[in-house]
């Protein structure tokens, strides 16, 4: 398969702060990737210089081989870019702003109007067409929004924070919609977020970016893989009373990696499931076991687990 | 054009015509014109009888733009003071109200050039404030040839339009200005200030200062007294005011010969005819060069200083 999007040691800095380091990513044709990161993770930044909107300080991106720095206009034709709080014209109807971008990517009056119905209508905003931008909710206006990253047939959409101020079923409505044009339109698709559930329902691949550094990438599956060699099982649990000489006693218990006191128990990480040995253990110390639960690894572990040992 | 340019453009002028803020302005503007003209037409009509010159000579239709009936200011005078606001009102929050809504970002995203943005939104103005001066010229005109019940000569045509033409390029400079604050401020009411200011300083204030640092002694050989002149004239020519105040008064009132000093010497054998329109332009060729580099220095400034701003946030 081959890559469409490829970042080469993309750095950005700002004054004083590093906000992308160094940061290689390929992305492949065709795949729904996730940029998973918290606030101020330098997931905009990135976009931007993908886009040829921000300089990069070093480094290189190139979609579809094209230089986004030396050429974004050849760029900005393929790729259709949503921001994290696009705004429209208000006193235009929603058709009306759709045909304006339209056309500024080339198209004719007829052409621009025929595609702008028929994206209004995949969006479901079909009744809402002729309505002023000024009228529409939140989520109406984020589905305008992927209209028009739409409208210019592009080869990538890159969405920042698509599904920012949906509500819940609005959200899974919109990133069905998301994956459906993947899948129908050989789209590929690179949306940043920090709503991990959302990525783990939508994207095929995922990458995890803190601190402008990309810190693991692949599919869910995998990063829990390559997370959790050692601690691959946890088990959550309760003992009255909970007394340090216990928790010595769990740690020496054979595969158990870690062991943590939460707010009304502990929580013990192991290679191998050791819950059996683990509640002998606390019963044979004289507690009382009063909860014992094993837990799955979804990606809320590993972005707990990447995100915890920052401040 | 650039295709991308050319749909901005029609756009922009879209949102003029559409917009309150133009339609409000406009009418202000055409109502004191009007009202200036009428006033002008009335006292034209009780001075022309007692003449003994024939009509033609006296250029009635300009004189509709430059007479008063010392109520209420000339046509000029109103054009001059209202232009500038009409330029700064149009375009105070042309970059920035795009930023604030969040169209900026989209529009960036497109495969257009960044300058295709402020062009087009100048061009716009100046498009839509051009035509409507024009409109306003021949309706004045138009307004001329009912009260008088004679046609205008071509030249006094050609004078009208012209000077209607130096207003658009006058409006053109504060339009510069207004854009670049567009940039600069991304509060519109910053930026409404600053243009403000700017105005009321060329206006009220600059030409208080002139007179104080370049003062005009009384006394003195003519060589001197003639290089004070120079140097205030210098001085008071770098304010789009005074270039424009020059130029106009060149185009409308033919019988004005000459900008600077004139000696006694020079004037006696000098014969009070009106200037040919032939020399007048020649006369207000520099004014006239003199405004487009202002605007396109300004515009330069907006250029370079919005290629390199942060296009992000709101
Ligand atoms: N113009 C700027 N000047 C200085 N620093 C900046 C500028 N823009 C962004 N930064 C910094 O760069 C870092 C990354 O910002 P960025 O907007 O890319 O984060 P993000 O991952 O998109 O965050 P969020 O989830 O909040 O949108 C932040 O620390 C921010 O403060
Ligand atoms: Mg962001």
């Amino acid at each position: 398969m081959s890559h469409v999007i490829e970042l080469k040691s993309l750095t950005k800095q700002y004054d004083h702060v590093r906000a992308v380091d160094a940061l290689t990513l390929d992305i492949r044709e065709g795949e729904v990737f996730g940029l998973l990161g918290p606030n101020g993770a330098g997931k905009t930044t990135t976009i931007l210089m993908m886009l040829g909107l921000v300089e990069p300080t070093d480094g290189e991106a190139r979609i579809l081989g094209i230089n986004a720095t030396r050429e974004p206009l050849r760029v900005k034709q393929v790729v259709g870019y949503l921001p994290d709080d696009v705004g429209f014209y208000d006193d235009l109807t929603g058709l009306e702003n759709l045909v304006l971008t339209a056309r500024l990517n080339g198209q004719s009056d007829p052409e621009a109007e025929a595609s702008a119905r028929a994206l209004l209508a995949r969006v479901g905003l079909k009744d809402a067409a002729d309505k002023k931008v000024g009228a529409y909710s939140r989520g109406m206006r984020q589905r305008l929004g992927l209209a028009d990253t739409l409208i210019k047939r592009p080869k990538i959409i890159i969405l920042d924070e698509p599904t920012l101020g949906i509500d819940p079923e609005g959200v899974r409505e919109f990133l069905a919609l998301i994956r459906t044009l993947s899948k129908e339109e050989g789209l590929t698709v690179l949306l940043s977020s920090h709503h991990l559930h959302q990525v783990q329902a939508v994207c095929d691949r995922v990458g995890i970016f803190v601190g402008g550094k990309l810190i693991a990438v692949g599919t869910v599956e995998e990063l829990s893989a390559t997370l959790f060699t050692e601690e691959r099982f946890s088990v959550e649990l309760a003992a009255e009373p909970l007394t340090d000489e216990l928790i010595d006693r769990l740690r020496a218990v054979p595969g158990v990696a870690a062991v943590e006191r939460t707010m009304d128990g502990v929580l013990i990480r192991a290679s191998a499931d050791v819950a059996a040995e683990v509640a002998r253990t606390v019963v044979e110390a004289g507690s009382a076991l009063t909860r014992l639960s094993r837990r799955a690894f979804g990606l809320d572990d590993i972005y707990h687990r990447y995100f915890e040992g920052r401040d | 054009m650039r295709r991308t340019l050319s749909v901005l453009f029609r756009k922009e002028v879209a949102d003029h015509i559409h917009s309150w803020r133009f339609n409000i302005l406009i009418a202000l503007i055409a109502l004191t014109a009007l009202a200036s003209m009428y006033t002008a037409a009335q006292s034209i009509r009780d001075v022309v009888p007692k003449l003994d010159t024939p009509l033609g000579d006296v250029s009635l239709f300009l004189k509709l733009f430059t007479a008063s009936d010392g109520k209420l200011p000339t046509f000029v005078a109103f054009v001059g003071f209202l232009a500038p606001l009409l330029g700064l009102g149009m375009a105070f929050d042309a970059i920035s109200s795009e930023r604030n809504r969040g169209t900026l970002v989209r529009l960036l995203a497109q495969p257009l050039y960044r300058d295709d943005i402020i062009l087009a939104k100048w061009f716009a103005a100046l498009a839509v404030v051009g035509t409507f001066f024009l409109a306003l010229g021949f309706f004045v005109m138009g307004l001329g040839l009912f009260l008088f019940g004679i046609p205008p000569t071509a030249e006094e045509v050609l004078r009208i339009v012209f000077f209607l033409l130096v207003t658009a390029l006058y409006v053109a400079v504060w339009l510069s200005l207004a854009i670049l604050f567009s940039i600069r401020f991304r509060q519109a009411a910053t930026s409404v200030l600053a243009g403000i200011a700017v105005w009321l300083f060329f206006n009220l204030f600059y030409p208080m200062i002139v007179d104080l640092i370049a003062p005009i002694s009384t006394q003195g050989t003519v060589d001197e007294v003639l290089r004070q002149i120079g140097w205030h004239q210098f001085l008071s020519r770098l304010s789009p005011v005074t270039l424009y105040q020059e130029a106009t008064t060149i185009l409308l009132s033919p019988d004005v010969r000459t900008l600077g000093p004139i000696t006694v010497e020079q004037s006696v054998g000098a014969i009070p005819t009106p200037l040919p329109f032939g020399q007048s332009l020649l006369l207000i060729w520099p004014q006239v060069a003199g405004l487009v580099a202002m605007s396109v220095a300004l515009f330069g400034i907006s250029f370079t200083l919005f290629m390199r701003q942060d296009i992000r946030g709101r």
